[in-house]
């Protein structure tokens, strides 16, 4: 099966300081905020980004859709060359990805009625006709009644709030649906709704969902494959299945271990990772986890560990696996 | 006997809409050098049982009934004097956004040798101590760090500086709202064993609230459920997790992804919504969404006794056990 999403090679730089202001202090005048991350998406599936603040997860969601500038590398998406293109160019490959940002109340206007924000998309891509149905089918679609269209974001609950978002992500069904941590600071007895909702319209529309999140227990039922990021680079990558039954990067490992059971008999082995996530202005020699790490031999110290590639794709790049 | 007894606690508010029960009967204790677990979704009164403990309830409050003793002294209807007397010295508490609880103009040194205001010791003692707490919470080089500002700290370190700043007076009860929620994974642990290794050599009590399960099983020796504004069951860890009574703590755990074994294409939810506050319905609060609803639901169901400690309020606690 061939690729929706090919992301090649792609690096994102921004710069952290004036050129002079760097010569003097010793630093690096930019940060690599996504380093060298190559991975694919297929039509139809979800691919969810794993990792924690600063790993590089939502740059290279901004990246995808053109809201950030890419340094080097390509972005392909239905077989077409998407990075560095124009505004103008840009504008047809929109309708065809869609976004949902991480804050749903603060990405809904607070001056706008559920009906005008949810027009918004038809309108800029100039498909004005017939528009009180299609707000109202799409309501339906997330299983809200009609007369939510004449609320405002304020008389919405967090749930409603994020169904607008994902009602306003599939108005112009595209084939891609990007999800900055679409379950964050939810509870959990609505978390299984959203999922469940977005895994139906996937299922109705053959959307692909790329997701990001930190929230592992919900990778593991909702994604077909992952990655694990660290730094801006993926340190892991695979079938969602394989890495949880033999996770491999001790960075995987421990980011597993840490996500707590809600068992107080449970067996689980915490591997602790050590201290914090370090700068991107100073990325760690060699292997740029083992500062936390435990598991780290004298190699890790100097020399990068190169890909291993194992079956059905999975990779990962550690010196001493697990 | 108890350090904190919290009994038949109801708090209730004036809002546009009419009257909003936030906390009805609540009946809750901590014991001396327990870390108790509240765990609670969104809106079921969490945060008003811990203004309620520490005596910060808002202005819009109409209505406070029952006790919540601390030790002799009842805190509900103390004087400001008296609260103050409490109120980071022997109750202290750590906040969920680390960054808004520290000031951002002042070094982590003053604020830390400013709230030991009450001892009469010198700024040098002061500042040893700040030292010595900053390095039981393991921040590297704390003497030199001491003259920092906030800004100029991680998360996960500045959550550590809110952390040594509570445990500073040597407290009896620690509050820790929500301590983990705004870190990653990997510090939510390193955070949880640095609270269970400080509560050991300190010996207070913890009330540990959140709405993490996975910390709370992992951290806590007894829990307390919550839902609109009542507490639903409390018993062990061991007893809420492996053998709840009520239907809602079995539905909140069901839909807990993480204790899924298998892998699932549809996740299990809570079908309905909280009932609202201001209106409250008759009979049992969590009738509307029960599974196990029948007619004696209409009426209220006192907390039933169902083991050592363990108690459910619902109807059908004694036929929802494991058998």
């Amino acid at each position: 099966m061939t690729a929706l999403l090919t992301v090649n090679d792609l690096t994102i730089r921004f710069p952290a300081a004036s050129r002079i202001a760097a010569r003097l202090s010793g630093q690096p005048a930019f940060i690599e905020a996504v380093a060298q991350v190559s991975f694919a998406l297929e039509a139809g599936k979800t691919y969810a980004l794993v990792g924690e603040s600063g790993s590089g997860k939502t740059t290279l969601a901004r990246a995808i859709v053109g809201l950030v500038p890419t340094h080097s590398g390509q972005i392909e998406f239905g077989g077409q060359r998407i990075s560095g293109l124009g505004e103008t160019a840009l504008r047809p490959v929109r309708r065809q990805i869609a976004m949902m940002f991480q804050d749903p109340m603060g990405s809904l206007s607070p001056r706008l009625k559920v009906q005008s924000i949810l027009a918004e998309p038809f309108k800029v891509h100039g498909e004005t006709a017939d528009l009180d149905r299609k707000i109202r089918s799409l309501l339906a679609d997330v299983g809200l009644p009609a007369h939510f269209a004449e609320r405002y974001p304020h008389q919405l609950s967090g749930g409603q709030a994020r169904r607008i978002n994902i009602a306003r992500a599939i108005a112009l069904r595209p084939k891609l649906i990007i999800a900055d941590e679409p379950t964050a600071g939810l509870d959990v007895s609505i978390q299984g709704e959203m999922l469940n909702l977005m895994r139906a319209l996937q299922e109705k529309f053959g959307t692909a969902f790329l997701m990001i999140t930190h929230n592992l227990h919900v990778v593991r039922h909702v994604a077909d494959r992952m990655a694990v990021m660290y730094l801006g680079r993926i340190v892991e990558e695979g079938d969602t299945a394989a890495i949880f039954a033999r996770p491999r990067h001790r960075y995987t490992t421990a980011l597993l271990s840490a996500n707590l059971k809600a068992d107080p008999d449970s067996s689980t082995q915490i591997i602790e990772a050590e201290g914090e996530t370090p700068s991107l202005l100073k990325r760690p020699s060699g292997c740029e986890f083992h500062p936390r790490c435990s598991f780290k031999h004298e190699i890790c110290r100097n020399e990068m560990p190169g890909e291993q590639a194992m079956a059905q794709g999975h990779r990962f790049s550690c010196h001493n696996p697990a | 006997m108890a350090l904190l007894d919290i009994d038949g606690l109801s708090v209730a508010f004036r809002t546009r809409r009419g009257e909003l029960q936030a906390l009805r009967n609540v009946s809750l204790s901590v014991e001396k050098g327990e870390i108790i677990g509240i765990i609670g979704e969104s809106g079921c009164g969490k945060s008003t049982l811990i203004n309620s403990i520490i005596g910060l309830l808002p202005a819009n409050v109409s209505a406070v009934s029952g006790s919540i003793r601390f030790e002799d002294e009842n805190i509900v209807g103390m004087t400001e004097a008296g609260l103050r007397r409490l109120r980071g010295e022997r109750i202290t508490t750590i906040f969920q956004d680390p960054m808004t609880a520290l000031n951002p103009v002042l070094s982590i040194g003053t604020q830390m040798t400013a709230i030991q205001y009450r001892r009469p010791e010198s700024l040098a003692v002061k500042r040893r101590r700040a030292i010595d707490f900053l390095e039981r919470v393991r921040m590297p080089d704390a003497a030199r760090r001491l003259d920092q500002y906030p800004h100029q700290f991680s998360g996960g370190m500045r959550q550590r500086i809110c952390i040594a700043m509570a445990l500073l007076t040597e407290p009896d009860l620690l509050i820790a709202d929500e301590p983990t929620t705004a870190l990653d994974a990997t510090l939510e642990v390193q955070v949880i064993r640095l609270l269970r290794e400080l509560q050991r050599d300190i010996g207070c009590s913890v009330m540990f609230v959140s709405h993490h399960l996975g910390a709370v099983a992992d951290l806590c020796e007894r829990v307390a459920i919550m839902y609109a504004g009542e507490v639903v069951e409390q018993g062990t860890v061991r007893d809420i997790f492996r053998d709840p009574r009520h239907p809602y703590t079995r539905k909140l755990l069901e839909c807990d992804p993480g204790r899924l074994t298998e892998m699932q294409d549809t996740l299990p939810t809570i079908p309905g919504e909280v009932p609202d506050l201001v209106h409250i319905p008759e009979g049992c609060i969590f009738r509307s969404r029960c599974p196990d609803e029948f007619a004696r639901c209409g009426e209220r169901p006192s907390p039933e006794t169902v083991g050592p400690g363990h108690r459910a309020a619902c109807h059908k606690a004694r036929e929802l056990g494991t058998p």
